[in-house]
């Protein structure tokens, strides 16, 4: 019975770990770009959840609405300052323009929030069914991801823009000359995908304490989970959440928990080895 | 050696020669430990550059090697007592020897996959050392303080250390310049153009990538094993600290990659520019999004470095800075 | 027998792009190949020379079995290959882009002997004031010349030609002829694919032609063209077949 606990527990949280590679994931898929200012975000994405509701009593997940549009901007942003100049030059500048970001925001966000833990005071209590005990948070993050997810799906596929997005990342050559813009649609993809980090983010935040430096972790996790799921492949990368948050909920009960992240990284080598698109089959 | 007339071999040979002389000359220990740091960065970026300036592979988590051949070589030294400099070799024989197996596999990823695995190998050795009960687990090893009394107490063996480091990052850029500048090196300039191509006109490039793999491994586990002892203890987060991984890239990049003097200018530079904004009262709490601006527009707007700005700029300069 | 290549296949998931294709080249000659876009050219061109290994069959150089060797090996051994598409090394100067065929070419030399090879080489292409500039301020016609260069520099038995004429103008391109010939001359094999066709023409001693991956004729270039077979194939892509048919100069084809 601890066993089937501790999986759901993992799964809850993959669907978070989810969220967040599906943001990293559209961004490489679009764009091939390793948005290294991923963590940062998510960081940023806990800190706005926490100041809307320390601040204004926000209810913590009324407040996603708010960050969500909060990423959706800032991604805008980020695009446009740091990552459009060098969408066409080799990996490595986009690499470190993203990474300028990461020490930009990490830097601020240190000035202003100190590197200290805060958390959001705001229990819900647990859920029991049956013998299984649940924290709420994470059943009612797994829910909040979940509809994240369903919205992205329903964007992509039944919206212009959205369908605009997915002419790009198959062909940006070929959806420019049908007349689609694509510099809006890569920074329209950007921004979803820093959205999704600071919606991740936000929910992390009302389960786990965090710092401005708490988004690292969480960003090795994406590339871990991308990897697995097929980089660019948004479903895979919430298979990819599930499969990472299942292996976190059970590892620990064979094994001592600091062997995790050693479990976690020698998979993703493998896989990017020896299946580099993907255990879902998914083509790159 | 024809290397011996040339300007662009002499440049950052003397750069360095006489700096580690000025060190010992004043005999402080403060200017001791900052060239310390700063002959250390320039160690890592040139080595670094010989991957990813000359092969055009970026590797990411490069400071793995650094970790690993750093806590190889504190190993030897603590635990079977062996000399510092034999240590340190030793650390960087298995630095490179590890560097080898990794390259078998992880050099057949191209861009940004390489990259993430680079990532993945640096996280899981973390990782893996946190866990590994001979290196000491998550609070690794110190240094026995009977190991200071073969120096004659720790001063010396400060000094000492500091002298093998210069002498280490002197061979470093030696062997850079020798690697860029031969048979094998233009080897790495062809893999790093056009890999296919390169392979079509006779490169046999699996070979010459995992080669320039294992240099640019080697003395990062040197570099690592020297920096530790002089430390008194290695420990999982300091030996793979990925913002240090970057920070290599950024000094390669900043000087000018696949040049041999950019790394060099490029570790000084940067670590002069965190040194006057980590002191500056007015830049002390945002020094590291400064550095951050700073890093963008130079990514931004001089993607080619210092060096290789004024070698496109000035085609003259191009036989004199290499 | 430079080159003999027996029975050889290749697929790329569901597409047949070789089947069964055997032919063999004379040391000393020029022989041309033909075929549709699509037909396979160039994918033979890359199995002959390692970039794919092929499903089955056999490639023979020079006596020795190469199939499935990796295209260092190859390039080693003697074959050296132009790209349809140019690829020069950019960063690198027209020099140095030259000592790679010379330094890890057939003869495998060191830098200094190397450098005294290119430059010749490079006289030899008509490159000679380039050989400082960077390989990527050249211009189309440059850059096909150092593709040549490159090859040529590896010292090599038999060389690849794909295409050396595409997108050059006119007068570039009866040049070219004269180095193509040139380097027959100086007893390198020659293997070209080759869509003007006229160049095609006066340059080969035989032709062989490929469609959908299979080899339908082969011959004196007289005899090719007359072929019903090769008509019929170049019918189902009517602008080659009407190039081919009217015998057009070369300057409207390029």
């Amino acid at each position: 019975m601890q066993l089937l606990t501790s999986l759901i527990d993992g799964l809850l949280i993959g669907f978070v770990y989810g969220v967040a590679a599906v943001g990293l994931t559209l961004i490489w898929g679009v764009m091939s770009v390793i948005n290294l200012s991923h963590g940062p975000v998510m960081a940023l994405g806990m800190f706005s959840t926490y100041l809307l509701f320390t601040n204004l009593g926000v209810n913590p997940y009324l407040a996603l609405i708010a960050v969500a549009v909060f990423g959706l901007v800032l991604g805008l942003v980020i695009y446009a300052v740091a990552v459009h100049r060098v969408i066409s030059a080799p990996h490595l500048s986009s690499l470190l323009a993203t990474f300028a970001v990461n020490m930009i925001i990490i830097g601020i966000g240190t000035a202003v929030f100190s590197t200290s833990p805060h958390n959001i005071d705001f229990s819900l209590g647990s859920i029991y069914l049956g013998p299984i005990i649940l924290p709420a948070a994470r059943l009612l993050a797994a829910v909040a991801a979940i509809l994240f997810t369903v919205l992205l799906y329903l964007f992509l596929y039944f919206t212009r823009p959205g369908k605009a997005i997915r002419a790009v990342a198959n062909n940006r050559m070929a959806a420019e000359l049908m007349g689609i813009p694509s510099a809006q649609v890569l920074a329209l993809s950007f921004g979803i995908g820093t959205a999704l980090a600071a919606v991740a983010g936000g929910l992390i935040a009302t389960f786990f304490p965090f710092t401005i430096l708490s988004g690292g972790p969480y960003e090795l996790k994406s590339f871990v989970i991308c990897v697995l799921g097929g980089l660019g492949n948004p479903l895979g990368a919430l298979l990819g959440g599930l499969l990472l948050g299942g292996l976190e909920g059970l590892i620990p009960t064979f094994m001592p928990v600091s062997w995790v992240p050693v479990l976690e990284f020698g998979l993703f080598i493998l896989v990017l080895l020896v299946k580099p698109s993907g255990l879902l089959g998914a083509k790159t | 050696m024809k290397a011996l007339q040339r300007f662009g071999f002499w440049l950052p040979v003397l750069f360095i020669l006489i700096w580690g002389l000025y060190i010992l000359t004043v005999r402080q220990d403060s200017a001791r430990e900052q060239a310390f740091t700063l002959l250390m960065f320039v160690g890592l970026a040139s080595s670094l550059n010989i991957l990813l300036g000359y092969t055009g592979y970026v590797s990411f988590g490069h400071i793995v090697f650094f970790g690993l051949g750093g806590y190889s070589g504190f190993y030897f030294l603590s635990a079977h007592n062996l000399p510092l400099l034999l240590s340190a070799l030793l650390g960087g024989v298995v630095s490179a020897i590890l560097a080898g197996l990794i390259g078998l596999a992880v050099l057949r990823l191209r861009g940004a996959y390489f990259a993430l695995a680079t990532i993945g190998v640096n996280e899981a050795a973390r990782a893996f050392v946190s866990n590994f009960e001979p290196f000491g687990g998550a609070t690794g090893l110190f240094v026995n303080y009977s190991v200071y009394q073969g120096f004659g107490g720790p001063g010396p063996a400060l000094w000492r250390t500091f002298i093998y480091l210069w002498l280490i990052v002197l061979i470093t850029v030696i062997i850079s310049y020798v690697i860029k500048n031969s048979r094998f090196g233009l080897g790495l300039l062809a893999i790093r153009e056009d890999e296919d191509a390169a392979m079509v006109m006779g490169v046999k490039a699996p070979r010459a990538k995992t080669l320039a793999f294992m240099f640019s491994a080697f003395f990062p586990g040197v570099i690592g094993t020297l920096y530790f002892f002089k430390n008194g203890n290695v420990e999982p987060g300091d030996a793979f600290s990925l913002h240090m991984s970057i920070e290599m890239l950024v000094m390669v990049m900043l000087g000018g990659m696949g040049t041999v003097f950019g790394p060099v200018i490029g570790a000084v530079a940067y670590q002069g520019l965190r040194g006057f904004l980590l002191t500056s009262p007015l830049f002390k709490n945002l020094h590291l999004a400064i550095a951050g601006v700073f890093l963008l527009l130079i990514v931004l707007f001089v993607p080619a470095g210092a060096i290789g700005w004024l070698r496109e700029r000035f085609l003259k300069l191009r036989k004199v800075l290499e | 027998m430079i080159l003999e290549v027996r029975g050889v296949s290749k697929r790329f998931g569901g597409l047949q792009a070789l089947t069964n294709v055997s032919f063999t080249l004379t040391a000393g000659r020029i022989l041309g190949l033909i075929g549709p876009n699509g037909a396979g050219k160039t994918t033979l061109f890359n199995v002959i020379n390692g970039v794919y290994a092929p499903d089955g069959g056999q490639v023979i150089f020079r006596e020795e079995d190469i199939t499935g060797k990796p295209p260092y090996e190859v390039a080693q051994r003697g074959l050296a290959r132009t790209y349809q598409v140019v690829r020069p090394l950019q960063e690198l100067t027209v020099r140095e882009n030259v000592m790679v065929g010379a330094c890890f070419g057939r003869e495998k030399h060191h830098k200094a002997p190397a450098a005294h090879i290119a430059d010749e080489v490079l006289a030899f292409v008509g490159l000679a004031k380039k050989a400082d500039l960077l390989a990527g301020s050249l211009n189309v016609a440059e850059k096909k010349r150092l593709e040549m260069a490159r090859a040529l520099a590896a010292r090599p038995y038999l060389l690849l030609l794909d295409e050396v004429l595409a997108g050059l103008n006119p007068s570039e391109i009866s040049a070219m002829i004269d180095t193509v010939r040139q380097i027959r001359d100086q007893g390198i094999t020659i293997f070209m694919i080759e869509h003007v066709m006229q160049a095609l023409m006066t340059l080969s001693d035989e032709v062989i032609v490929l469609d959908y991956g299979e080899l339908i004729a082969a011959g004196t270039p007289e005899e090719v063209v007359e072929d019903p077979k090769v008509i019929e194939a170049y019918l189902g892509d009517p602008k080659i077949a009407q190039r081919l048919l009217a015998q057009e100069s070369p300057d409207s084809l390029a």
